[in-house]
């Protein structure tokens, strides 16, 4: 007994014991954590095949993918994790209907992305970069050639990450619904900032999406 | 979590200034004809530091209490050793070497 005291009495001086809001958060960094392994899987898989491409080669990104589009959707996406980071300091300071407003933008962001997305995808299909083929034309030349792989991969890793958009928008939607039914208070709020970190995450990974895939 | 249950807010649109001029920085840096290495390094560098801008700051880890940093931290540890690990693979000339060495064996027998 007197053993255990000792225990707490040292938690307590270096770090606040877990409470059940506190849970929630540490359970969805885990969660993210185990994505950020799932994307780091994909994104490395991208880079191997890209390098073993050998004498086929790589097509070069650019002469496939519109960046300014894309410029356009990370712009977009951090805008959205600011009108989501707006959310939580408005509820946190009480302000409930500053909350609503703040995660309605936020959904916005994510479907407007959703759709550029779509747009960009029903192009790229029209001009060939389908599963098992690249267009025979790029932006620059007037021909391009190269491995067959970058289709399967872009999709991969674009289609992956558009998943987890879609799924944010969903959660944020269900969120949204509770704070407009008044469930959120200065004091409750836990749920609106562990909705953020996924959020926020999704974010992060497009960050290192883009740079991947569309620049280098 | 947050250390003393007291959330210091940081400026929250001078980070989205940093990363705003940062993909901007990143869109500027593909249009000239650069070197792939520095290209890579420069445009690397850039997305790490706004993902650290997001992490740090619109996902509070600065706040967080410093076992749950070293949690978060650890995948991406997981993942710079998963690109040494692929190195062997990644290096285009071991790939060619590994293909031009059973011609060399080719042409030697045929003597």
């Amino acid at each position: 007994m007197e053993h255990a005291t000792t225990l707490d009495h040292t938690e307590d001086v270096y770090e606040p014991s877990l409470t059940p809001d506190s849970l929630g958060k540490l359970g969805m960094w885990v969660f993210l954590v185990g994505d950020t392994m799932s994307f780091g899987a994909l994104l490395a898989a991208y880079a191997a095949l890209r390098a073993g491409a050998g004498i086929v080669g790589w097509v070069p990104p650019d002469e496939i993918l519109g960046i300014n589009l894309t410029a356009a959707m990370t712009f977009l996406l951090i805008c959205s994790s600011v009108t989501m980071v707006k959310a939580l300091e408005s509820i946190q300071n009480g302000n409930v209907s500053r909350m609503c407003l703040f995660l309605g933008l936020t959904i916005a962001g994510g479907i407007i992305f959703l759709g550029l997305q779509a747009y960009e995808w029903t192009h790229l299909i029209k001009h060939g970069l389908t599963l098992t083929g690249i267009p025979e034309h790029g932006l620059k030349s007037a021909t391009i050639s190269g491995s067959t792989l970058f289709g399967p991969t872009f999709y991969a890793i674009t289609g992956f990450h558009g998943m987890h958009v879609t799924g944010g928008v969903i959660y944020l939607i269900v969120i949204l619904i509770h704070g407009l039914r008044g469930r959120y208070t200065a004091e409750f709020n836990h749920e609106v900032e562990i909705v953020g970190l996924y959020w926020h995450f999704v974010d992060l990974i497009w960050i290192m999406v883009f740079t991947f895939i569309y620049l280098l | 979590m947050a250390q003393d249950g007291h959330t210091e807010h940081p400026k929250y649109m001078n980070i989205f200034w940093w990363l705003l001029g940062l993909t901007v920085a990143e869109v500027l840096v593909v249009i000239p004809d650069l070197p792939i290495a520095i290209k890579a390094i420069l445009l690397i560098g850039m997305a790490c530091s706004k993902a650290a801008l997001v992490a740090i700051y619109f996902m509070h880890l600065k706040f967080e209490r410093k076992t749950l940093a070293a949690i978060v931290i650890t995948p991406f540890l997981i993942c710079v050793f998963l690109v040494i690990m692929l190195m062997p693979d990644l290096t285009l000339d071991t790939r060619l070497d590994g293909i031009e060495k059973p011609a060399e064996v080719v042409d030697t027998s045929a003597h």
